[in-house]
């Protein structure tokens, strides 16, 4: 009884809806591509499918974000590294597949490391070439790095401007890190080469599919958890927060505890997002961590509707679509441009975000409809004096 | 804990706070018994507001006890540790988190666990939802229950943040500038208001109305310059040769 009603609270109609449009394309899209003849009006090409599955892990990372910042008011420049951290230990996993395939065709080592002359695995690497070892790490690694460093800044109150600068440098230190040939990740040319994923081969289109399918579902799952904790007592104190924190305070509420919660839970989505975005695009290096990759991705929240679940998801797909429209045609040189522009404006013309303002848009047409019904039906009560 | 040291409900004995060198609070000692209601006037800068960041732990004295029920040494809390003794602040400046609405704005500030797992499983009860009406009776805004708070009018915004005191159930309200901006009407009816808390509670009242403290008619304690300067009724402290100078001037 209790779970239902944490599902009623959870759903409301326009979650529903939405919901039931992305589980739809998990079964949809995938069945386009390998069942319709390519001949086929309906056939959706594996480039298509794999171009939006890449599209569905940012989707999930801009979820990750609208959690902190649009519900919380915590602003993350960086959270693009938690999901290169994600993608890195789904990378080391794959890298392990390919065992003597390589080009050096050594059984242990990935090349990378042959070349380098190293002689044994690092320590770090082991257990990676079990799956369900990997899975855990593409949460937990994320996850133990925003405990930690969330810890510290949310306990030392470290917020706003600040908070958004330390976490840009946060990236951007790992940045240089993953850079190093002797930091064990495979140095500027990061972790490529993959071969296959639970045996099955990344290439293979029933694998594609297979990663669009499961990319729509962690989307479903990362909304449908955003969603239960926005619905409860405890997404109503988050907002809180973002709008009085010293109110929260003064109410009795550890607000670094309930900082600290989000944040966690936002860099372990934000792992899976980078965990499935690997296989697909078929490379990890360290340019995921670049800081510029963070703030593109809290554009996408903005665009979208900062605050509004399926504005992020919205977000994230089109300004990516539109990117890969632009960067793909004459216009490639100016889309840095475009993304500045559209940037600012949203700011200006759009504060709410795309989905923000059709939403307020509607309560506020709502609201006069409703005042002129009682208008009239006190006119009518009361006829002329 | 140590063994009771006072009778006093809130007891403040010579505290001292220093902002870059600026005495805000110089060797204050203040006593509030419990079920009495205190106004505190005084000039600006006299170091009202001061006086209440200490007792919530908003800021640290550098010298002094300040002790809530005569156990809890209040210089060692943080803000949600005192909260949670049952000590309750409104703001000089009415803050309810404006997008929530009257309803939710109350069952946030209600008495209950305050940790993340059970607000994450929280649901709503019945007795949640009595004890939100009779807020909402009290402070009589049960007709904007669903309103967003910031949609209330900045009298009913005063109510509201006094009714989440009231749903904190605080042994001690400490209420800052109540009736700052508020109609003669509204002020009145937040005289009741207080005097029905004060039936079960502490409470203390730092105000510059003067109308307003008369009407209340409790012990007065005037601050200049961050300490006591006379404590009495208000008649008694208006007389005081002190009190008029300080706040007429020379």
């Amino acid at each position: 009884m209790r779970s239902a009603f944490l599902l009623t609270r959870t759903l409301d109609r326009g979650a529903t809806v939405f919901l039931a449009l992305i589980l739809a394309l998990a079964v949809a899209v995938p069945a386009l591509n390998l069942l319709a003849p390519p001949s086929s009006p309906l056939h959706v090409p594996t480039y298509v499918m794999a171009l939006f599955g890449k599209y569905l892990c940012y989707a999930l990372l801009a979820l990750a974000i609208d959690l902190i910042w649009g519900y919380c008011g915590i602003l993350s420049l960086g959270h693009g590294a938690f999901f290169a951290l994600g993608g890195y230990a789904m990378g080391m996993y794959l890298m392990r597949q390919i065992g003597p395939r390589g080009v050096y065709a050594h059984p242990v080592l990935p090349d990378f490391m042959v070349f380098l002359n190293w002689k044994e695995l690092p320590w770090y690497w082991y257990g990676f070439d079990m799956f369900w070892f990997a899975a855990l790490m593409v949460v937990l690694v994320p996850g133990l790095l925003a405990f930690v460093f969330g810890w510290f800044a949310f306990r030392s109150r470290v917020s706003g401007v600040y908070l958004s600068i330390i976490t840009q440098a946060l990236t951007y230190a790992l940045m240089l890190g993953f850079f190093r040939n002797n930091f064990g990740f495979g140095g500027n040319n990061g972790l490529t080469d993959f071969k296959d994923i639970l045996g099955f081969s990344v290439q293979a289109q029933g694998t594609r599919a297979a990663l669009f399918a499961l990319s729509a579902l962690a989307v479903a799952g990362g909304f449908l958890l955003c969603r239960a904790i926005i619905a409860s007592k405890l997404g109503k104190v988050l907002v809180a927060i973002r709008d009085a924190e010293a109110r929260v305070r003064f109410l009795g509420y550890r607000v670094e505890s309930y900082k600290l919660f989000v944040f966690t839970l936002s860099a372990c989505m934000a792992g899976v997002a980078g965990a499935l975005y690997v296989p697909q695009v078929g490379i990890i290096n360290p340019s995921e961590f670049a800081p510029a990759n963070s703030i593109e991705a809290v554009i996408w929240v903005a665009v979208g509707g900062r605050g509004t679940l399926t504005g992020a998801v919205m977000g994230a797909i089109l300004v990516n679509y539109a990117k890969t429209y632009f960067t793909s045609g004459a216009l490639a040189p100016y889309w840095l441009f475009v993304l500045g522009a559209l940037f600012v404006a949203v700011t200006l013309l759009l504060p709410r975000g795309v989905v923000g303002t059709w939403r307020h848009w509607r309560a506020e047409r709502q609201k006069t409809l409703a005042a002129r019904r009682e208008a009239q039906r006190a006119a009518a009560a009361q006829p002329a004096e | 804990m140590e063994p009771r040291t006072t009778p006093a409900l809130l007891y403040l004995d010579g505290v001292t706070v220093t902002f870059d060198g600026f005495r805000a609070i110089n060797n204050l000692s203040l006593a509030i018994e419990p079920g009495e209601m205190r106004a505190i006037i005084g000039p600006n800068g006299a170091g009202k507001t001061t006086m209440m960041d200490i007792v919530t732990g908003k800021t640290r004295p550098d010298k002094g006890d300040v002790y809530f029920d005569g156990i809890h040494d209040l210089t060692r809390l943080d803000e949600a540790e005192i909260a949670a003794l049952g000590i309750g602040r409104k703001f000089q400046k009415p803050t309810v988190f404006e997008s929530h609405s009257v309803e939710d704005n109350l069952r946030l500030a209600l008495k209950g666990d305050r940790t993340v797992r059970a607000t994450l499983f929280w649901r709503d009860s019945g007795e949640e939802q009595a004890r939100i009406a009779r807020i909402l009776e009290i402070t009589r805004l049960l007709p904007f229950r669903t309103r967003p708070a910031g949609s209330l009018s900045h009298g009913q915004k005063q109510w509201l943040e006094i009714g989440m005191l009231l749903a904190q159930e605080p042994k001690l309200l400490l209420v800052d500038e109540p009736v700052a901006g508020m109609t003669d009407a509204e002020t009145m009816q937040t005289v009741e208001l207080l005097r029905e808390i004060n039936r079960e509670r502490s409470v203390v009242v730092v105000e510059h109305d003067m109308a307003f403290v008369r009407e209340l008619g409790v012990k007065v304690t005037v601050l200049h310059e961050g300490s006591v300067l006379a404590e009495g009724s208000l008649d008694q402290v208006s007389a005081d040769p002190r009190v008029i100078e300080v706040y007429l001037g020379r």
